[in-house]
């Protein structure tokens, strides 16, 4: 054992603490020893039964003091000197205020319970059926736990700052590596297991066991598939198909190009029946851009994913792409019609309209899809097929 | 059918007469005053017959709105060919910003400037100027028209002191980087529906009592962050704080 009477030793400087740093250093810093029976004598508390080389009862943060008298330790009968006791005051100086604090504390926690009543009241009638109940769902649950817990935290901290003494108490560490007895005693218990419970000597259990608990293993890899389901086909399509008239977004009336005839313009449209239908509009939403001739740089034949305009998917210098960002899926639609520029207001993506909305800046990777138009036999712009490639942010599946 | 051919033009001209009556009205004496405050303020940048320049284009076609658009609000002449004009008093007094449409226009015709009818925001329903707005204006111009940036220096500017003849004008005929929403795209009724909401969103109160400049969450959460901060700065200082005499 570690000899308790000597200075260097690091059970004195946690004797020290326990027994109440100050006095104890005032009175001789190595002047503790015998703690260990003194303690039995004068703490009562079961302090015999510790090792002799603990040299000392522990003390279990969370539980009142062993004795009536707040005795933390008894001090060493160290040559007839007085015990040296340090006692936490055992009330605040003001109990009046004391009072009020309690009140304040159990207001607190009282409404902390409330308020976690009301969240589990949250959860079961407000559904999540809709955006809006979705809404009103997150909110009062966020709102209801974190006023709980707000709550606790104030109750926790008047309750502290009010109630509790004032005291400032040093821990001092004591040496954190196990003792080489104690090491030795484990190695020969963990040896002894290990030779008594056959656990080496009989392969078939131990291996058996093995594999029963694979499975526990691995079952939180499963779990995963919860993520999904995976989209799928969905994301590679949209709504747009051949006869699909292109309404403006907010009149829904169809154009002509006559009607969308100058340079310069940019309008929002969607497809003809889906205005009003928000999943189908999240991902077929277009803009028409109208260039002056000359402007726009075509690419011969059928090219879709050039970084130039598909030249017989086009009417009168008017183009169609995608509305929604190939980076993380904005509403691209900043478009400078003196640079031509299409700008999406997230990330800064920007995309040259006149070449097929080639990315020349910012995050996004790929143009904006372009939409095949022509006209119907009425002169009103219709689109001529689906976008050739997935719209908006690229996906692992994307093909 | 000939009464009924005769009729019918009388309607079409009529109309069309009735709705040329409406623009600037243009005369002689005015178109002359235009020509020669166009040589001696703007021919230096346009050149001097209009035709444009290697540093400013043609004004050939860009009609009276445009004109009135540009110089009433002060972007011309500009002060510097900076990335974006602004905003400022203007250089003209109205009667010559009208002589100067009147000779553009005349020049080679384009839009005409509003009538006070087709831009009375009293008359326009703003519920479908909103739908427009958001589907068309927001993106550069912010939901409630708090202006925001493009590229390379350019911006769209607030529309906080715009007056509905100007928004109207900058809709038809696209000032600087603005895309043109011409009067078959969006129809005069429209445009006047748009004007209706951009007007009357300035008019709307801020619930939370600052404005934040209305350019939406990114400053709402902002403020949120720092507001939060501080709050758990302050949490943090009350829960560590030495307090009463206890401690000396």
């Amino acid at each position: 054992m570690s000899n308790p009477n000597s200075p260097d030793s690091g059970d004195t400087a946690w004797q020290e603490y326990l027994t109440g740093g100050e006095q104890t250093a005032s009175a001789g810093g190595a002047s503790t020893g015998g703690a260990s029976a003194a303690g039995a004598s004068a703490g009562g508390s079961g302090a015999a039964d510790q090792p002799e080389e603990t040299a000392g009862p522990r003390r279990v943060i969370g539980t009142p003091p062993p004795a009536a008298a707040r005795t933390l330790l008894a001090p060493a009968d160290d040559g007839g000197a007085q015990p040296l006791v340090r006692e936490l005051p055992s009330d605040p100086d003001d109990p009046a205020r004391a009072k009020k604090a309690e009140l304040v504390v159990a207001a607190c926690f009282i409404l902390a319970m409330l308020a976690g009543f009301g969240f589990l009241v949250a959860y079961g009638i407000v559904g999540v059926g809709s955006i809006t109940g979705a809404q009103h769902s997150n909110l009062l649950l966020g709102g209801t736990l974190s006023i709980t817990l707000l709550l606790l935290g104030i109750g926790a901290t008047i309750w502290v700052r009010q109630l509790m003494p004032t005291v400032e108490l040093t821990e001092q560490r004591h040496v954190m590596a196990s003792d080489p007895k104690d090491k030795a005693a484990f190695k020969e218990t963990w040896d002894e297991g290990a030779e008594t419970s056959q656990f080496v000597k009989r392969p078939i259990v131990r291996r058996s066991l093995i594999a029963a608990t694979l499975p526990l293993g691995i079952a939180p890899i499963f779990l995963l598939r919860d993520l999904g389901p995976l989209p799928g086909k969905s994301l590679d399509t949209t709504v747009w198909r051949k006869g699909l008239r292109l309404l403006v977004y907010g009149t829904n009336r169809p154009i002509t190009p006559a009607e969308f005839s100058s340079p310069g313009s940019i309008i929002s449209v969607g497809p003809q029946g889906f205005l009003n239908d928000d999943d189908a509009m999240a991902k077929a939403a277009v803009i028409i851009i109208k260039f002056r001739p000359g402007e726009v740089d075509y690419a011969p034949g059928w090219r879709p994913v050039a970084n130039k305009v598909v030249e017989n998917w086009t009417v009168d210098n008017i183009v169609a792409y995608s509305k929604i960002c190939t980076h993380v899926g904005c509403p691209a639609a900043l478009y400078e019609q003196t640079t031509h520029h299409i700008l999406c207001p997230c990330h800064q993506s920007t995309f040259d309209a006149t070449q097929g909305a080639r990315v020349i800046f910012g995050p996004a990777t790929r143009p904006l899809p372009q939409l095949p138009i022509g006209v119907d036999k009425q002169g009103f712009l219709i689109a001529t097929g689906d976008f050739a490639v997935p719209v908006g942010p690229s996906f692992w599946e994307r093909s | 059918m000939l009464v009924l051919f005769g009729v019918g033009y009388g309607l079409v001209t009529s109309s069309g007469s009735a709705t040329a009556a409406q623009q600037v009205a243009p005369n002689a004496a005015q178109i002359a005053e235009g020509r020669t405050l166009f040589e001696a303020s703007c021919a230096s940048c346009h050149g001097n017959f209009a035709e444009g320049t290697n540093v400013a284009p043609t004004l050939i076609g860009v009609g009276a709105a445009a004109v009135n658009f540009q110089v009433g609000t002060g972007r011309m002449p500009l002060t510097a060919n900076a990335a974006e004009g602004i905003r400022k008093p203007p250089e003209f007094n109205p009667s010559q910003i009208k002589a100067l449409a009147a000779y553009i226009q005349d020049l080679g015709g384009g839009p005409p400037v509003p009538s006070a009818a087709q831009v009375n925001p009293a008359a326009g329903t703003y519920g479908l100027g909103q739908q427009l707005f958001v589907a068309d204006c927001a993106a550069c111009h912010n939901f409630v028209g708090a202006g925001g940036a493009l590229t390379y220096g350019k911006f769209a500017l607030p529309l906080s002191a715009s007056t509905p003849t100007q928004i109207y004008e900058a809709m038809l005929t696209g000032p600087e980087a603005m895309p043109v929403f011409n009067d078959l795209t969006i129809t005069p009724p429209e445009k006047r529906d748009i004007i209706a909401y951009v007007t009357q969103v300035r008019a709307q109160p801020n619930p939370g009592g600052f404005s934040l400049g209305r350019v939406g969450p990114v400053t709402e959460g902002l403020v949120a962050f720092l507001g939060l901060l501080l709050f758990l700065v302050l949490a943090a200082l009350w829960i560590t704080a030495k307090h009463g005499k206890a401690h000396e």
